[in-house]
């Protein structure tokens, strides 16, 4: 009866009716990890001993009789850019390299309290910042289904250690996709929450008005449950929305009556792998023999939304990265003249070149005499992409889309050529500067055996809505069940 | 007529009296000895912290602009100003650019000449924004490393921006007197300059006159470094000169060169260049995306208002009317501050004499707050009791030198266990027959005595022979007889005395 | 909006980043930035002139805490990350203030 590969959901049954205790379970994932991380490269830090002590907690309470947490036992692995107390937050960069938090994110808080065991930090871009994960100052993460192949980014260690059965849950950032893209190029459910849903207090920032942390998780139930754990409102972040959060679990498997689905075909270009194409209709059949509508709908902006995004984005990233300079923590050049070549000389070596490419477009965006032609005018177009999904969502449920033009592409596909990558994010960095939920499911396989992700999105606050949406697809089809064959 | 007219605005930093950070929790408290030890990861601005603001802050600060007369922003927002120091550990301050929350005011200060009617300076606007922390330089110029220390760091800041309408260095001195007295008064800070809650940059060009009566504006230099009204007096007096130096040998107007930066050298009483921290001054605002904009509705500026004390120009005014007193008294009092006018008002409501009871309380009061060092708010003696003592005085019960007899004594009695009472005065003066002998009687008796002594007769030759005060000592040994007397009486009953013979 | 980037201004805004760059990266970034920069000129296409610009994704205001003090961390913690310390001040290059 093997341990690994199972849900969350299955894990805590089989714990709660004593089949199992919280120990062997951590054991059996860290031995898939030892096993097979050493090709997926999915952690930058795996905590053993740590992992094995908070198992022998909730075992440990469930003995004595005491109240357990809604994750009791299960192992997660944290995005590493995610603060957490006892273990590295390294954000995928030597300028952390040997940063320790002195305090835990909201959501590590949230973790801790639902008794969950906090296995690791998952690779990832350099500071969340790119598309393959190959931004890693550490190493690249490997696809599980090829490991020829990018599982996708930024999120790309969390996808590959879930999707390679090496946890059954994990954290993501998404900012303009990071969270769906990578569950789509590793054929498991991620979602980014409504901007706010989520606190971001511990969350490293990349772009602070995009940023989202979610879950990533073989189905939907596992995702609901995980996305319950962290949602909410926290004071510590004056952009957390205080509002309470919904059931999403209790709900999940009530159907949707006369769901309507809107699909942009005008932005199915000819940049549309066709295999994606094909299941992303083919989804759609389902969903039409399910009851639901399928509409056409336009999103005038969508188009423009690559260009406004790549001058918010870097513009916020250039100034919340200005801190690491190796004045009060962080990595310090080793020989410098005198202050300023210090700053310059700790950021020129601290720094992978995406993250500097970023910094610089974001430097010039903001810098005197062109802040209005460039992040003014970049802020304007996001009021249209805003308006655009508002006018939509009038008319339909939820939006469905592909998460990415192509599926899993080759490590090194893009290396030195960066707009190429940025503009695949082209379905999924919209729903980031319109601050709406979106999330991936697994819709399919290309003909090389690459999953296909299939994206649903809806109106602020919608995560219940689409949740049972996806649900509804999951329950008529196998794909989140499938798993790729590593040993 | 000057070959030059000094023009210089004011950029004031006042750091606010709240009890926690602008951003964070950690305690907003002047503590250099222990430094980094008020700090937390929102204000070390470490990775993953979020900055949410502090209520009482932006109290404090709409308080503050309507008391500058400044209009409040129905809505206002919070940006980042881009630069990189080591005090700065975010090197971004959250600060406001182009909606801060207050605007247009205006604060009246005396003008130079005595009774010209006042000068009003605009404001042309106040904001709200983080404090940096402090770097301690190595002075033994053996190029150490720089120390920092990041208690500072996060504390709430107004920064209130003045129209370059002053026109002296005396003028710029006022406006700052002026200033820290209503902040004070408005308990918003302590303003202790030496302590750094509150900071003043001066911006100074001077106005060239030429022959044909117009003026040519000279390059702006930006003052720093000053730590007292003083200084910036000092300062400002000093760049006027070396600004119309530089201007007669380089001849550059202002938009000739770009703004320069100097700093103040109290001990050498000059300014020497300084490179500006913000260097080429690109700043990269954008709008902070971690805070959300606030917006302020009339009603809630009406409450607040409402709510707000007298201000110390308009009570200076009410003051010098309801008790006639002259502009110099009631500023004396008012820059007091708001608890010791209160002890005048009731002092002078009192004993009903405006005029006497500023003297006492400007005088041996404050004399004797000062030597006994009483914390602010105390007083030697009730104000009810200084006002019966008075009142005594004011009816001529009392002679003003049995008053200020009766006064020591008071003061003597006074502790904080037995406070002394009003009827106590009248013990006292009793107790000591201090009371004005009024029935003319024992006194003409007195006076005879005193007159029929030969020994008087030296001083009666020489009060007839011209010398008005000859007869003083008589005065004395008369008072010495009739305890009480009131020495004008008895001068004018010798005189009268000594012109019927 | 300038749809290209030159080397001199990539020198410039490194300076203004405080990034020391390679001359490959100096060169590498002016190509690449300058494709990113011609790439989004295409906003010029767009008439936002009465558009209100969106900063933030979520329509929150007046959001305070209050005024109450929270205990801050030991200065052992507030140093740990520390490059360069003495146990009681972060230190640095020397400050140069004075020309
Ligand atoms: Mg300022
Ligand atoms: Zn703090």
């Amino acid at each position: 009866m093997s341990i690994a590969g199972l849900s969350a959901v299955e894990l805590l049954a089989k714990m709660q009716s004593g089949d199992v205790s919280a120990v062997e379970v951590t054991a059996a994932h860290l031995d898939v990890i030892a096993r097979r991380d050493p090709a997926v490269h999915a952690f930058l830090h795996v905590d053993r001993d740590g992992a094995l002590v908070q198992a022998e907690a909730v075992d440990r309470k469930r003995k004595a009789g005491e109240a357990l947490g809604s994750l009791a036992g299960v192992p997660v692995a944290i995005k590493d850019v995610i603060c957490t107390v006892g273990q590295p937050t390294t954000c995928g960069s030597k300028m952390l390299k040997d940063y320790r938090s002195p305090f835990d994110a909201f959501v590590i808080e949230r973790l801790r309290q639902a008794d969950a065991v906090l296995v690791g930090k998952a690779n990832l871009d350099e500071f969340a910042m790119g598309s393959s994960t190959e931004n890693s100052a550490y190493q690249p993460t490997c696809n599980p289904w090829d490991l020829k192949k990018t599982p996708g980014g930024s999120s790309g260690g969390s996808a590959a250690a879930v999707a390679a059965g090496m946890v059954p849950l994990a954290l993501g950032t998404d900012t303009g996709g990071s969270i769906r893209q990578p569950a789509g190029f590793c054929g498991i459910v991620g979602m980014k929450p409504t901007y706010g849903r989520v606190s971001r207090y511990g969350l490293v920032a990349f772009a602070s008005s995009l940023d989202q942390i979610g879950p990533m998780a073989h189905d939907t139930r596992d995702a609901a449950l995980l996305l319950e754990a962290i949602a909410g409102h926290d004071h510590r972040d004056a952009t957390s929305i205080p509002q309470p959060v919904p059931s999403y679990t209790q709900t999940l498997d009530e159907p949707l009556k006369d769901l309507t689905i809107g699909v942009p075909y005008e932005h199915f270009g000819d940049g549309l792998d066709p295999e994606v194409a094909h299941a992303v209709n083919a989804a759609l059949d389902v969903y039409q023999q399910l009851g639901a509508k399928v509409v056409e709908i336009s999103l005038p902006h969508l188009g423009y939304s690559v260009a406004a995004y790549y001058l918010i984005a870097p513009s916020e990233a250039s100034s919340n990265l200005a801190r690491y300079d190796g004045v009060h923590y962080g990595r310090r050049a080793k020989d410098f003249s005198d202050l300023i070549d210090m700053y310059a000389t700790s950021r020129g070596e601290g720094f992978g070149s995406e993250v500097k490419r970023r910094i610089m477009l974001g430097t010039y965006a903001l810098s005197a005499g062109y802040y209005d032609a460039y992040y003014l005018k970049a802020l304007k177009v996001r009021r249209l992409i805003r308006e655009d999904f508002d006018k939509a969502f009038a008319e339909v449920d939820v939006i469905a889309s592909p998460v990415s033009p192509t599926p899993a592409f080759n490590i090194g596909e893009f290396v030195n050529d960066p707009l190429a990558m940025y503009l695949a994010d082209i379905f999924t960095l919209s729903g980031n500067l319109a601050g709406i939920p979106g999330m991936s499911v697994p819709a399919g396989f290309s003909t090389y055996g690459l999953p296909i992700g299939l994206q649903l999105q809806g109106p602020p606050l919608s995560e219940e809505r689409l949740l049972r949406a996806a649900r509804m697809f999951e329950r008529e089809t196998d794909w989140h069940r499938q798993r790729p064959s590593l040993d | 007529m000057a070959d030059y007219t000094i023009v210089v605005g004011l950029e004031v930093h006042v750091q606010l009296q709240t009890a926690s950070k602008l951003f964070c929790g950690c305690a907003n408290r002047f503590n250099p000895d222990h430094p980094n030890t008020q700090t937390c990861p929102v204000c070390l601005g470490l990775p993953g912290s979020l900055p949410v603001m502090n209520r009482k802050a932006f109290e404090l600060s709409v308080k503050t602009a309507l008391a500058l007369n400044c209009t409040i922003a129905g809505f206002t927002k919070w940006d980042r100003k881009q630069y990189y120091y080591p005090d700065l550990p975010k090197n971004y301050q959250i600060s406001q650019y182009d909606l801060p929350f207050s605007y247009d005011g205006w604060l009246d200060i005396a003008a130079d000449e005595a009774d010209a009617p006042a000068r009003r300076i605009g404001i042309i606007r106040a904001h709200l924004e983080e404090d940096a922390g402090k770097n301690i330089h190595d002075e033994t110029g053996r190029g150490n490393d720089s120390q920092v220390d990041l208690n500072r760091t996060g504390t709430p800041l107004l920064e209130i921006v003045s129209q370059p309408d002053l026109r002296s260095a005396a003028e710029a001195r006022r406006y700052l007197e002026e200033l820290r007295l209503l902040l004070t008064y408005l308990d918003v800070s302590d303003c202790n300059m030496q302590e750094g809650s509150l900071r003043c940059d001066a911006n100074v060009n001077l106005h060239v006159y030429t022959p044909d009566g117009k003026h040519i504006p000279t390059p702006i230099t930006e003052v720093k470094n000053m730590n007292s009204f003083r200084n910036v007096e000092l300062a400002i007096e000093y760049e006027a000169k070396r600004q119309y130096e530089e201007f007669q040998r380089t001849k550059h107007r202002l938009g000739d060169v770009p703004k320069s930066t100097r700093g103040w050298d109290a001990n050498r009483e000059l300014t020497y260049p300084l490179r500006s921290k913000e260097e080429a001054a690109d700043y990269r605002y954008l709008p902070d995306p971690d805070l959300v904009p606030v917006t302020v509705t009339d009603e809630q500026v009406e409450e607040i208002k409402a709510e707000l004390c007298e201000f110390p120009a308009d009570r200076r005014e009410r003051l010098q009317a309801a008790y006639i007193l002259s502009a110099y008294d009631a500023s004396v009092i008012i820059s007091q501050g708001i608890s010791f006018a209160d002890y005048f008002e009731a002092v002078a409501k009192t004993c009903g004499d405006g005029k006497m009871a500023a003297n006492w309380v400007t005088q041996d009061v404050l004399r004797e707050i000062k030597e006994r060092q009483l914390p602010e708010g105390s007083y030697p003696l009730p104000a009810e009791v200084l006002g019966t003592l008075l009142a005594q005085i004011h009816a001529n019960v009392i002679t003003t030198k049995s008053g200020r007899d009766v006064f020591q004594i008071l003061l003597d009695e006074q502790s904080d266990a037995s406070p002394v009472t009003p009827d106590r005065v009248m013990q006292i003066i009793d107790d000591n027959g201090l009371k004005v002998v009024n029935d003319t009687g024992q006194l003409t008796a007195a006076i005879d005595e005193v007159l029929g002594r030969g020994s008087s007769q030296q001083a009666v030759d020489a009060f007839r022979g011209g010398k008005e005060n000859a007869i003083g000592p008589l005065i004395g040994q008369v008072m010495k007889q009739v305890k009480g007397a009131d020495p004008k009486q008895v001068r004018e009953m010798i005189v009268q005395r000594l012109k019927e013979e | 909006m300038a749809d290209h980037i030159t080397r001199h201004e990539v020198l410039k805004v490194a300076h203004l980043a405080r990034l020391k760059l390679t001359p490959e990266e100096v060169e590498q970034f002016t190509a690449q930035l300058s494709d990113v920069l011609s790439y989004v000129t295409r906003l010029d296409e767009l008439d936002t002139e009465d558009v209100e610009p969106m900063a933030h994704a979520v329509e929150l205001t007046n959001v305070f805490r209050e005024d109450e003090i929270r205990p801050s961390i030991p200065i052992g913690d507030a140093l740990a990350n520390s490059p360069k310390t003495d146990g009681r001040f972060f230190l640095v290059p020397q400050i140069l203030d004075a020309e």
